[in-house]
């Protein structure tokens, strides 16, 4: 039985990628991410962990390998962030259509200009729509245990989709934490072997990647919208036998004191522990606030959040990534869009914040949800407001 | 070169893993090489195409000419792909997931896709030294966009975006040396080929195949779309390419050169760009000029081959 012991999260990821027994590593090193893909290449130079390591030219170049390699029925893993997946965007789009099962950590990062290696998630808000699979932790164990549902999720022969999975750059990816990584054999119980259904092989030839031309187009994309609408049970599927397991549970959108509560803030990603403690002290100052953290951002989780936000005046929502120039905070715009149509819909208030690695304390939030409250009763000339910034 | 001219019959495989029935225009050599080349390869193969005209036109949905598992993702990035699958397979024998076998990983894309847009990721994989080979197939352009330059586009052609006007000449920059910088990577195998010669151009690709570590093959391929000549003069076009010393065939073993084909006397230039449009509007000094350089070209060739018997 793995023990938990102090460590590094992005170590932690690496190991968790060592337990489950990764055959492709195709990464080129960026801030925050550095960490893992170091701690990948050390385990692979010292026999720990039996893998081709293949050290990229480019970020274009390691997505791209990762094509190939998954195509070729190989478990493949990748990690980036900010710039890097900016870099690999348009591939990004193929590794999802093609239903190729790669995993990748994206300790997220601010994108430039100006340059920034701290956190926010800005590199991942630009990937709302390249079809993958995406999920945000909260802390180093979750990062641990994320990394290793996620070969379960894209390897299921049902779902068959890339999986990305999101941790605050620095914030989350540099600390160290209690964590514990299971080892292979626990693993191996969990994670079959992967057994992609058509792999690139010459006895049974296969040709992936063709051409469309209109008339089969839009039959392709609905198809592809279809297979990650129904990953959806297999997600929850494969994190409930992942709980069984290993005795941690998780769930599309998860809640904290929110019994009762007539204003919800909601946050994705590390922000969440920090606002945990603002809702506990307003809890004990006896105002009936409760925190809601999306953790599967894609497939998005429309009921589960609909159904969390039954009989909640407001909802206050804090970005960590800003949409220039368009509705300002990318989930507040989606959470107002999935809430439109509802007849019983708390309001809904946006905030940016925690931009390039900026923290939001205890007070920050206790600020951004007073602030909120009293938007979303007197109303507010701006569509978003963005937490702590000097003018 | 083997010598096996006499053995035509004998040693041309009979066996196709390009099917006909493609989109390819008539005349193509493009396609022409592609297929001899895959006689060459075989059925134990693997193939990443990058986007371009052998791209499109084999692969429309739901259709395939490909014998072999093929895998098209996008324009530059082939030769990432390439690798990727090459390591996939390399650690999926080691660790017994599959059994051990050569299976031959090779990637294909066209001038574009090799000497600009895709540079990056080729020189990247040359130089981490993937068991693969990769076959540039060179026409000369952007064919599959609607003739547009590339830096593979031979100085005084005219594109569509290296228009010749009263203030060009045309493409005004020198054919970058694709397999000059494949060999500046100190790869085990370079060679140029052409469909024109093709017992040359199967001897060479079964070289590559059969080479351990990265190989690169450039073929030189005529495209009657693009270049604007007749399209039963493919063939023709690409042989005085070569007696003309437009495009040498030769190859680098271990960094070893050797001039495969060598004519006794080289033939005028403007023999090889008379029948092609894209150069018809260049004066005959103009066609003087060129000539020179490359034949200047040729001799440093030449030498590079002799310094080292
Ligand atoms: C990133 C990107 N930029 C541009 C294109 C458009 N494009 C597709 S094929 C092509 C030209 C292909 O030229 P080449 O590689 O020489 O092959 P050919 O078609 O001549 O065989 C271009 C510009 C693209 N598909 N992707
Ligand atoms: S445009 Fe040229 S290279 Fe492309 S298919 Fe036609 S002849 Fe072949």
């Amino acid at each position: 039985m793995a023990e938990r012991a102090g460590i590094e999260t992005s170590v932690a990821i690496g190991d968790a990628v060592k337990a489950a027994d990764a055959d492709v590593i195709a990464a080129y090193p960026i801030t925050p991410q550095t960490h893992i893909v170091e701690h990948l290449a050390e385990l692979v130079a010292n026999g720990e962990l039996d893998a081709e390591y293949i050290p990229v030219e480019s970020e274009h170049s390691a997505m791209s390998a990762c094509l190939g390699s998954a195509a070729a029925g190989a478990r493949t893993f990748t990690a980036s962030a900010g710039q890097g997946i900016e870099l690999m965007h348009e591939v990004l789009y193929v590794a999802s259509a093609m239903r190729l099962p790669i995993v990748m950590a994206v300790t997220n990062r601010a994108v430039s200009s100006p340059l920034s290696v701290w956190g926010d998630h800005s590199d991942v808000m630009s990937c709302r729509d390249v079809g993958w699979i995406q999920v945000f932790v909260e802390n180093g164990q979750e990062a641990v245990d994320h990394t290793i549902c996620a070969f379960r999720i894209a390897e299921d022969n049902n779902v068959l989709l890339p999986v990305m999975v999101n941790l605050d750059g620095f914030h989350l990816s540099h600390v160290i934490e209690p964590i514990t990584v299971p080892d292979r054999e626990e693993v191996e119980k969990y994670l079959p072997p992967n057994s992609y259904p058509l792999p690139l092989n010459p006895d049974k030839p296969v040709a992936m990647g063709d051409f469309a031309p209109p008339f089969i187009f839009t039959e392709a994309k609905w198809a592809q919208e279809m297979n990650i609408r129904k990953s959806y049970d297999h997600i929850i599927k494969a994190w409930q036998e992942f709980g069984e397991q290993f005795g941690r549970h998780y769930h599309p959108v998860e809640h904290y004191r929110t019994e009762g509560a007539t204003t919800l803030l909601l946050t994705m990603g590390s922000f969440s522990e920090t606002a945990m403690t603002a809702i506990d002290s307003m809890r004990e100052k006896g105002e009936k606030v409760g925190l809601i953290r999306l953790r599967l951002w894609r497939p998005f989780p429309f009921e589960e959040l609909r159904k969390a936000l039954k009989g909640v005046d407001t909802l206050v929502v804090l970005d960590r990534a800003i949409s220039v120039g368009g509705p300002g905070g990318p989930v507040a715009s989606e959470v107002k869009a999935a809430l439109y149509n509802q007849k019983d819909r708390p309001s809904v208030v946006s905030f940016v914040g925690g931009l390039g690695g900026r923290d939001v304390t205890r007070e920050g939030f206790e600020t951004i949800i007073n602030r909120g409250r009293e938007i979303a009763e007197k109303g507010s000339e701006n569509e978003f407001e963005i937490h702590g910034v000097r003018e | 070169m083997i010598n096996s001219s006499v053995y035509v019959p004998r040693i041309l495989p009979e066996l196709e893993s390009f099917t006909p029935g493609h989109r390819a225009c008539v005349g193509c050599g493009e396609v022409l090489a592609l297929r001899l080349a895959f006689k060459a390869i075989g059925r134990d193969a693997i193939v990443a195409n990058a986007t371009g005209c052998m791209e499109i036109i084999a692969s429309q949905l739901p259709y395939t000419n490909w014998k072999v598992p093929w895998i098209h993702t996008l324009f530059e990035n082939t030769a990432a792909v390439a690798s990727g699958i090459e390591a996939g397979l390399k650690a999926k024998m080691r660790k017994g997931h599959l059994p051990r076998r050569d299976t031959r990983v090779v990637a294909i894309a066209g001038d574009g896709g090799t000497a600009d847009i895709g540079f990056q990721a080729l020189s990247g994989a040359l130089e981490r030294g993937h068991n693969f080979l990769y076959i540039c197939f060179d026409n000369e352009g952007y064919m599959n966009t609607g003739i547009q330059r590339s830096s593979a586009t031979p100085y005084g052609a005219t594109t569509t975006t290296s228009p010749a006007g009263k203030q060009s000449i045309g493409q005004f920059t020198w054919k970058k040396d694709m397999p000059g910088i494949a060999v500046a990577h100190n790869i085990p195998y370079v060679a140029t080929a052409c469909p024109s010669y093709p017992v040359d151009l199967i001897d060479k690709v079964k070289k590559g195949v059969e080479t351990k570590g990265p190989a690169y093959i450039h073929i030189f391929s005529g495209c009657p779309t693009g270049w604007g000549c007749a399209s039963d003069l493919t063939i023709k076009l690409g042989r005085l390419a070569v007696e003309t010393g437009a495009f040498p065939i030769y190859e680098v073993e271990n960094g070893r050169y050797t001039v495969n084909i060598t004519p006794e006397k080289l033939k005028p230039v403007k023999d090889y760009m008379k029948p092609q449009r894209r150069f018809r509007h260049l004066t005959e000094d103009a066609v003087k000029e060129i000539e020179k350089r490359l034949r200047e070209e040729y001799h440093k060739l030449l030498e590079k081959a002799e310094c080292q018997s």
